[in-house]
Formats: structure tokens, sequence, C-alpha cells
């Protein structure tokens, strides 16, 4: 088996490309250096010049608004030139490679690729192809992993909860097509959360998902007794109806997240979602908006832990 | 011309034989012993067995040039010790003409090279409606009749294709996959794939068409070979289905018996294959399968891909391996872990793939065809792309150190390659 093809030969973080097999250190070193970026944002003057000088694309072969922007933000934070490319309906439209389309950016001297493709494992094809001193950040492939995705979600965890070594986490949704999903686990098991349930219908849960260290439950109501974190997953437009589920009414009635249904965690459960919300079908509004909710400073986190993720790799 | 080959260790699966000796050869063919041979190889500390026959292996031509060429292949072939080989039809144009048949065959024989056995299409364009001339493409020198990796979704038509060959007692050889099952599919259905987010295909697509299949034999009574197993599930239906007489045999890929669904790693393009790589428990089903006889066969499965299908995001490369020069020392790995003589292994790639095919190769008897593979059996080989003769340089065995390389190969009594 290769070497984790995301750490350097001295084990440092050169791209990231997954959760899934970062030591905990990095985990913390991510967490904690987000931390300190926190206050940046909140300053008058938002910046900081660790990436002068250097490029940072952003590569969406997918649309994406929250992503790609809070990426924009965070690069331009850092101090860095920031070059937004929409693949979807340029060169890969065009019948250009993906492999061509990374060599051409590489030759207008980029440092930094920031990544969304559709297809699981595209960063990684990309990261074995790419130049030395030049980093990968995936910032999702298909239904792999989203990583600083995940690592927002541990930050506001850890935000809220300090500790993870004593909380329940339940993942509510269609963890089968979830990026996100697959991420916060690697993460939630790698800190040592003890307790990580997914919940959901047979057809929305991979098969042998129990692998990755998690409980499964297809009834909402025992998931999400006495947890103390709830994540809400967004399901997709075209899967609320077909083969996989009846309806989104149905749905909602059996897996949406609403105030009743909510009082089963603990009394003081937060409440998360990666965003965009389908409210009414995964999540009922009075919960998106209630107390609970910490959903839009996960939005916030994300900008630092984004931050964080590029001076780090950037540093390496 | 008469040829000698002396002092080697003759290995003949077919017959039991395992000493050393002298092979000599005549006209062709293995003929008894003379005295003045015009030619003369010392094969002395060589294994020399029957040339080795691959049930799996695709040439590219017609159509895919740019993937690999013919020429390119069959030096592949007896590079790799492979003297006869069966090349399915999923060619561009598919192998759906007598026509075009006859013009492979011609251009394969002229390259004297190993001997090629076409595989006509079962229905016109692979398209699963229409059956071909199966008795044109017969006499245009078809040995059998596939649907390549082209599922055939329309069971009415395959109930019909294998009434029709069967009146004719024509093979028919077919993948087993449930094509709405399997679709979208790129990777075993299990925690590997749900781990790297790749779309799955369940083991069971593999035993639902393979019951299908089954019944369908026993109600036609057709011949039928069933290619590239994949799953533990399916060795056992093979198993239950022999045992009840059913008139079928079956092969597996060399991938197959080596390798799972974890050697994808992080997600190494040149391990998607079609059928897909399995669990471990698939794997060691498979190897333990093929040695006590359920599986007949071992084939390469040959499939060079250009750079351009493999330089891909996972699910998005083009399936398949290169293999007809691995094709030995993947049998002896495999052939050593189960602990089997050499005589044993070597059937795998013999006399049962001949038997199969309906050949008089594959053995060293007097008067069967004269080839050969002389090969060292300790001979250690890392597997490199510059090593590999074959245009595809696709393999998930890259880098690998395996042992056994061919050092002279004999198609016909002629000296086809030598090291």
């Amino acid at each position: 088996m290769q070497r984790d093809p995301q750490l350097n030969a001295n084990g440092e973080l050169q791209h990231l490309l997954s959760i899934e097999g970062l030591p905990r250190e990095i985990l913390l070193q991510i967490l904690d250096t987000a931390e300190s970026f926190a206050g940046v944002t909140e300053r008058e003057v938002k910046k900081v010049p660790l990436l002068r000088g250097k490029s940072v694309f952003n590569l969406f072969f997918e649309p994406s608004t929250r992503t790609r922007t809070t990426f924009e933000i965070a690069a331009k934070r850092l101090s860095a030139d920031v070059i937004n490319l929409n693949i979807a309906v340029s060169s890969a439209t065009k019948g250009e490679s993906l492999l061509d389309t990374v060599a051409n950016l590489s030759a207008m001297q980029a440092d930094i690729f920031v990544v969304r493709h559709g297809s699981s494992g595209a960063p990684f094809l990309i990261a074995r192809h790419v130049k030395p001193h030049e980093h990968v950040v995936n910032a999702g492939d298909g239904r792999h992993a989203h990583p600083t995705q995940g690592l927002l979600d541990l930050f506001t965890i850890r935000h809220y909860k300090k500790d993870f070594s004593k909380l329940a986490v339940a993942i509510v949704g269609d963890v089968l097509h979830s990026r996100v999903a697959r991420s916060l686990i690697h993460g939630l098991t790698t800190l040592g959360a003890p307790e990580v349930r997914v919940i959901g219908p047979q057809t929305l849960m991979p098969s042998g998902v129990e692998a990755l260290g998690v409980r499964v439950f297809h009834d909402m109501k025992a998931g999400l007794k006495d947890a103390d974190v709830v994540v809400m997953l967004r399901l997709q437009n075209e899967r609320m109806r077909g083969p996989l589920l009846p309806s989104a009414q149905e749905y909602f009635m059996h897996y949406g997240l609403t105030i009743d249904k909510l009082a089963l965690a603990r009394k003081d459960a937060i409440v998360m979602h990666p965003g965009p919300m389908n409210r009414g079908v995964e999540i009922d509004s009075s919960v998106a908006d209630g107390p609970h909710s910490v959903i839009l400073p996960q939005v916030t986190f994300g900008i630092a832990v984004r931050m964080a993720v590029m001076s780090i790799v950037a540093g390496n | 011309m008469k040829l000698l080959i002396k002092n080697g260790r003759v290995v003949d699966p077919a017959s039991g034989k395992d000493a050393v000796g002298d092979v000599f050869v005549a006209d062709g063919r293995i003929s008894e012993s003379f005295s003045k041979p015009d030619k003369t190889i010392d094969a002395k500390g060589l294994v020399v067995a029957p040339g080795f026959i691959d049930l799996s292996a695709r040439l590219r031509e017609p159509g895919f040039e740019y993937k690999a060429t013919l020429e390119s292949e069959m030096n592949a072939a007896v590079a790799g010790g492979v003297t006869s080989l069966a090349c399915p039809p999923d060619t561009d144009p598919p192998l759906d003409e007598p026509g075009l048949v006859d013009m492979l065959r011609r251009r394969a024989k002229a390259l004297e090279r190993a001997r090629v056995y076409p595989i006509g299409a079962l229905t016109v364009k692979l398209q699963g409606e229409t059956l071909t001339e199966m008795g044109q493409l017969a006499d245009a020198g078809c040995v059998a009749f596939s649907q390549a990796n082209v599922a055939l979704r329309d069971t009415q038509v395959l109930w019909r294709a294998l009434q029709y060959a069967a009146t004719f007692g024509f093979s028919v050889w077919l993948r087993v996959e449930d094509a709405w099952l399997a679709k979208n599919g790129v990777a075993h259905d299990g925690d590997v794939a749900t781990r790297l987010g790749l779309p799955g295909i369940p083991a069971f697509a593999e035993t639902i068409a393979l019951g299908t299949l089954l019944e369908l034999v026993r109600a036609t009574r057709a011949r039928v070979h069933v290619c590239r197993l994949s799953s533990a599930g399916a060795v056992e239906m093979m198993r239950a289905a022999k045992k009840e007489g059913l008139p079928v045999s079956c092969d597996v890929g060399v991938h197959y018996v080596h390798l799972c669904d974890r050697d994808i790693g992080f997600f190494d393009a040149n391990c998607r294959l079609d059928p897909p790589l399995r669990s471990q428990r698939d794997r060691d089903a498979l190897a333990q399968g093929l040695a006590d006889g359920v599986i007949d066969s071992l084939c390469s499965d040959h499939t060079p891909v250009d750079e351009d299908g493999k330089h891909l995001p996972f699910g998005e490369a083009e399936a398949g391996a290169t293999g007809l020069e691995l094709l030995l020392p993947l049998a002896l790995k495999w052939g050593a872990a189960r602990k089997l003589s050499l005589g044993q292994t070597l059937s795998r790639i013999t006399c049962e793939p001949a038997r199969i095919l309906g050949t008089a190769s594959g053995r060293l008897a007097s008067g069967a065809p004269a080839d050969i593979a002389i090969f060292d059996p300790q001979a250690p080989f890392r597997v490199s792309a510059e090593a590999l003769k074959s245009q595809g340089k696709n393999t998930p065995f890259l880098g690998y150190e395996l042992q056994g390389r061919v050092r002279t190969t004999i198609v016909a009594g002629n000296v086809v390659y030598e090291a």
C-alpha cells in the first residue's frame, strides 16, 4: 500500500484530500489554527499576510455557492490572489481532460488548487500529478469526502461542546450519497467521540457503513435519544421521489427534524446542517431557526477553518 | 522440420507427466522420438509445457487501434507463452459478421504468432435484440458466441439465443451480471466502496443473473461457459450446477484470485475492472474454486487501455487490465499459494481451457499441435510499463515482484518468441 498521498515525506499535510487517515495531531492542529483565525474575522481589518503573493485557484467542476465563496473569502483574508474557475461551464464542456486543465493552470503559477468534482477520488488524481510545491484542497468529491466541511463541523462541535470524549452524535438522512457524513464520521471517530449514530431508511444507508464505526438506526426517535449533536443532511431534490423514497412528505414524516423529535435529544443539544437546507423536507423551520440551531455559526466558522487549512498546507 | 527440445522438465498436465526428458516436434506436431533433428533447443533447468491457452484476450482490432494493435498484442501473447487465445467480440464494429471474423483471422494468421479463436457476437451489434448468423459465423471460424461485457437485459432474447445455439450445438459464453443491479456501479458494493464513496455493484447482481442463466440452461440444454466469476456465491452455484450435470463450465480472470476491493487503495484506476474486484472472502473462494476444479480455467481477461482511459477519476476510468504477459507468473503465484503441483497449476491455462475451446492443443501428446512454452518458473520479474510488450500498461500489478519468465514460445513447431 502506498503512503497516504495527502502527507509529505515528513508526515505533514501536503494536500487535504480526506479526513480519513489523518492523524489526530493534524486534525487538532487545523482546529487550533482555525481558532486563532476566528479572531481575525471579527477584526475591522480582516486580513493576515500569510499567503501574500500566492495564487489560489478555485476549480469547481460542480456548482457551489457557499463552499466556493467561503474558500474565496478565506484565501483573500490570507492575502492570496484568488482565481475562480467554473469548469462546469468552460473547459470540461470543450472536452479538455481534467489533467490537461490542471496542467494549464499549473503553468499559470498556481500554489493551491481548491477542487470540487462530481467523481469520487478526482482530487487524488490531481494530487498525483501536480508539482511538488503545489497543494490540492478537496472541496468535495462525489460521495467520497468533503474534508473542510467535516472540519468545520468538528470545529463547531468543539466550540459548543468542548470535549469529544463523551458525545453522542446523530447524523440523519441521506448517508448513502453524503460526502459530508463520511468526512464527519472519520473526524469524530479519530477525535474519540464514543457514539456516532447514522439515522435513515435502508435505501439511504451505504452497505457496510458500520465498518466506519457508526451505529445504524432506522427509527429516528430511537436514534435521537439523548444525542448531544444532531447533524441533518441535505436530501437532493432528484432523490425525493423515485426508487429510494416515495415522496418528500413521507420522508419528512419519518426523518424530518421537528421540535417534537428534537425533544428526545439532550436539552442542550445543538442542531447542524451543511446547507443548503430544504425546509420542510429534512428540517422544520422552527428547528432551523430555533435556539438549538448553530447552522449559521457553522458558515462563519467555515471561513476560519478554510484559512487554517490553506495556511497549513502552504507552509508545508 | 524436426525440432528437439532436450533436457527440460517436461510438464504435461493432460497426462500428468512431470519428468526431465526430451520433446520431439516434427511437421508442426508433437512426435515420437527421432534421431536427426534439424534444430535443438537445450531446455536444461527450464520447464517445457504446452503453450498457454487464454480464454479471453482483447486484441482491440478492429476499431480500437489507439489502445492496442493486433501486432502489439500478439507479440505480448507469445512473450507470455500464450499460443492460443480467444478474443471477445466487443470490437468496433463488433464481431457480428462473417467478413469481419474472416479478416481478423487472416490478419492474425499473417503475423505468425499465437492462434486466434474469435468469439462471435451472440446478437447483432451486441444490442441484445437480433440473433447473429451463428451458422455463418461458425463457418468463418467463430468457436463460440458471446455478449462480451455487454449485458443482455432481455431474458426472452437470452432464452431464444440459447435455444438457437443449442439447436446447432454452438457454445455460448456469457458474463453474468444483472444490468439493473449493476447500473452506475463501479466497485464491489461493500465497506470499501462505502468508504471511498464509489457506487457499488452488489454480489447478488452476479448470482441473480447466474440463477437466471442456469435455469435457462436447464430448459434449453445449451452448452454454456460462464465467464469471469467474481463472487463466492457464484462459485457455489456453479458447483451445484455441475453436480446436477448441467452442460456448463466457467473461468475466472487472473486478477480475481489475487486481488480484492481493498487493493483499490487510494483510487487506483488500474483496479477498475469489470466485473469489480470483490471482498477478500470472494477472492479466497475464487482461488479455492479454481483449485478444486469447480472453476475450470484461469484467463488473463487481457484488456489493454490507453493512458487517457485510465488518467481519470476511478469511476470514470475505463475498466480493464493488461494481462497476457502476466498469465503465467500469476498462475504460478496462485498455484504456489494453494500448494498445487506445477502440473495442476498449469492445467488451468493449458488442457482445461483447451477442452472448453475444443482444440487439440494444450497437451504434449504425440500428434498434438506443437504449441509449446519453455519457461523458467523461478526467474524473477518486476512488473513495469517498460517490461510489458503489450501496448496496454494498465495493470494493478505494476511494481509487483513475480516469478516465471518465458524463454521460448513455439506455435505449430515454429519458434515465435525467444527471450
